[in-house]
This record gives structure tokens, sequence and C-alpha cells, in this order.
């Protein structure tokens, strides 16, 4: 399973290196999304509160844009069907999941970059900082895996993604945010614990529940 | 067959397909072992290729059993992929990909090595053009790299969804070829209306008729 996983994972990545499916598209969101933001604040100063906000919001349209791909290109293009013929179906879920989790990454720290160069925000608690986004990503990856196979079937894909993951996801973005915003202010680790537990907690039930469904999402 | 058991076994019992109250296909029973070839027949829209894709476990019957043994034993449901060729109009290969590179990925995906794809390219006749994008390939070509892609795990069972169309001569001399290889041992299944294809199975399942 996880050998197939892997093939699968490997699969979309050089697919998406011949043909910037996602890339260019997340690229071109980020880039106005920070862009207007810039131009909006002009010299003001946000408040930590509000940076965490607005950071979340960035990664959630962000994730949104970019991570439903992985399933909705394969029922586009009539390709699934290759897929299904090849290999379980508990390994297709992992290895989309394994390549939406590395899209995530890469696409949020760059975010993440950027905003701090736009913003000249400075963070006290870089390690708590950044173990919120590690989680906060696993967490929306998950969701957002699970949550494109089951609008890819379906006629009006681009607007049912976020419509569908937004509540869905709401437990855990409310938490990323607290999580991020205490951590900007330089708050101990007990400080955010309990956001942390939420987040860790989070996203194995939705790994698990999205093992569970797959196979009735995947088999038509 | 070895002490009276068929080594391949693969049996169809009141299998029936609904789309909401739509009846596709009703009570379809049928039973195949090593060596033997069906043909599924029946007008546009009787349900030949629903049939198929319920065959190779791509979609769910809504009743009846479909029971599929090898040496002796069951084979699990989510295996089937393991022991299953299919070859249909809605199958798509990666067009970003060469023919080469679409059948290793796909060597990738199953767990094997791909010592085998340059032969399969040589018995559909695509090894000089193994190195060209997906996307340059004529629908004929593409046919004939679905051909491969279903024969490439060397599976037990060949399921086939009108195999030759867009093929030329030379293409359905290939599937001819390979229908006849496979149900030498194994099991054949075609999804036809095509008189040549149907004349390559001993038996048949009229969907019109029912039977």
């Amino acid at each position: 399973m996880i050998k197939q996983a892997f093939a699968i994972c490997k699969k979309d990545f050089s697919s998406e290196i011949r043909t910037r499916y996602a890339i260019n598209a997340l690229l071109m969101f980020i880039i106005v999304v920070i862009s207007i933001i810039k131009f909006s604040l002009g010299e003001e100063k946000l408040s930590s509160e509000m940076n965490a906000g607005i950071l979340w919001i960035i990664i959630f349209f962000a994730a949104s844009n970019g991570l439903s791909r992985v399933f909705v290109s394969e029922e586009e293009r009539g390709t699934s069907l290759a897929i299904k013929l090849s290999a379980e179906a508990k390994s297709v879920l992992l290895g989309k999941l394994i390549f939406n989790t590395s899209l995530t990454f890469i696409i949020n720290f760059f975010i993440i970059f950027l905003y701090i160069i736009i913003t000249d925000l400075k963070i006290s608690s870089i390690g708590l900082f950044l173990i919120t986004i590690i989680l906060g990503n696993f967490g929306l990856s998950s969701v957002m895996t699970i949550i494109a196979a089951l609008i890819s079937k379906a006629s009006s894909k681009g607007t049912l993604y976020p419509v569908l993951s937004f509540p869905l996801l709401l437990p855990l973005l409310l938490a990323s945010i607290s999580a991020t915003w205490l951590s900007i202010e330089g708050t101990a680790f007990s400080g955010i614990s309990g956001e942390l537990q939420i987040m860790v907690s989070y996203t194995i039930v939705v790994i698990t529940a999205s093992f569970l469904l797959f196979d009735l999402i995947w088999n038509d | 067959m070895e002490g009276g058991e068929p080594k391949i076994r693969l049996t169809a019992v009141n299998l029936t397909k609904k789309f909401d109250r739509k009846i596709i296909f009703e009570n379809i029973s049928f039973e195949l072992s090593a060596g033997s070839s069906l043909a599924i027949t029946g007008k546009n829209g009787s349900g030949k290729s629903t049939l198929i894709k319920t065959l190779a476990n791509v979609i769910e019957k809504s009743s009846g059993e479909i029971n599929f043994y090898s040496d002796g034993s069951e084979v699990k449901k989510e295996h089937y992929y393991k022991h299953i060729g299919f070859v249909s109009p809605y199958l798509n290969l990666y067009d970003e990909f060469t023919g080469y590179e679409n059948l290793k990925i796909i060597s990738n995906i199953r767990g094997i090595n791909g010592d085998n794809i340059n032969n399969v390219l040589k018995k559909v006749g695509l090894y000089d053009r193994r190195g060209d994008l997906l996307k340059i390939y004529s629908s004929g070509m593409k046919q004939r790299l679905k051909i491969a892609f279903s024969i490439l795990h060397n599976p037990l069972i060949l399921l086939l969804d009108e195999p030759t169309s867009n093929l030329d001569s030379e293409g359905v001399r290939i599937v001819d070829e390979i229908a006849n290889d496979y149900k030498k041992d194994r099991i054949l299944i075609i999804a036809t209306n095509d008189e040549n294809e149907k004349s390559l199975c001993e038996s048949e399942v009229n969907l019109d008729r029912g039977d």
C-alpha cells in the first residue's frame, strides 16, 4: 500500500511539473492577494490577532484553489479509471494525501515568507509558530483531500469546494488562528497547548474517517 | 485442469445494476473458467459497458454476486485489479507523458517491474513511437496503448469493451492475436456488437434477450 501510494504521489508530482495545472494558478493567486494586502495596508501596522486571521484566510483560499486538482483533474481527463484499475482505493487516497500535504507545505511556506516580508511581521515565538503552521497544514490538507474526492464527480466543482470544506475546517481554522496569534505574541507552550491538541486530534479524526469512507466515494 | 478444479473461475449470479430506479441489466448469470470466452452483446444502451465495468469492480453492482477464484481460493474484491486487464472507450491515459512513461507509471503503481514494457509495446506496434507524448498520438495509437495497458501485468481475466474501435486492420489483427492467446488458458470477455469481435468468443450473453 505504501509503495503504491508513493508511486501515485510521484506520478502526480511528475504530472504537475509537466502541466503546471495547480502551481501556476496558486502562485498567481498568492501574488495577487499579497499585493492587494500590501496596497490596502500602506504603512499601517496590524495587530497580531488581525495578522493571524488574514494569514489563515489567504492559506484557506489558496488551498481551495489548488488542492482539488488531485482528484478533479483525474475525473476531468478520464484518467481515474486507469488508477482504479491499477491500485487499491486506500493506496490512491494515501498517495493523493501525501501529494496534497507536500503541496500545502510548499505553498504555505511561500505565503508566510511573502506575508512576513510585506507586513514586516515580528514573530516572538518562532518555534511555536512553526509547530502551529505544520499542524494546521496537516489538518488542512487532510480535509481538502477527502473533499476533493467528494466533489470531483459533481458538476459545479469550483463553487462546491470552498463551500463544503469551510464548515468542516472551521474548528481547525479557529484553533490555528488562535495558536498563530498567541505564538506571534510570544506566549509559552502551555498557553497554546489546548489549540495544538485540538489540531492534532482533528487531523487524526479526519484522516481515520477519510480512510473509512473513501471506498464509497471512489467506487461509483 | 489439475484435480478437476479450474485454476481460474469467474461466476456471476443474478447480477443486477440500477441507476436510481432505472434498471440497466437484470439477473445476469454465467460461469467462466480458464480457457473460456464470453461475448456480451446488445443494442446501444443495453448496459454492455456497465456490465463489464461491474465485472472489473470499478462500479458497484446493485444486487447479485460476482465470485472470482484463482488457484482454488477466492480473490478479494479489492484485489481484482491485480488480475484483471481492461480496455474501454472511457479509459484514458496521461497526455503529458510518453507512451513508455505511461506504462512505466502504471507498472510502478502496480508494484511490478517494468521489464515487460518494451515487449508489450512491440506487441501492439508502438515500440518505435514509445518516446512520443500521448497528446500527439492518434486515436488508433491511443487505443493500442490502452491494449498495452491492459496486458502489461499479464492478467488472468481480460475484459475488452469495443477493443477494435479506431483501429486499422493491423490493429484489429493485433487484438485478434491477443484475444486468441488469452482464451487458450485464461478468461476473455468482450463487450461488442462487432461480428469479428463476437466471433472471437465461444459463448454469448445478449442483454437485449436478458440471457
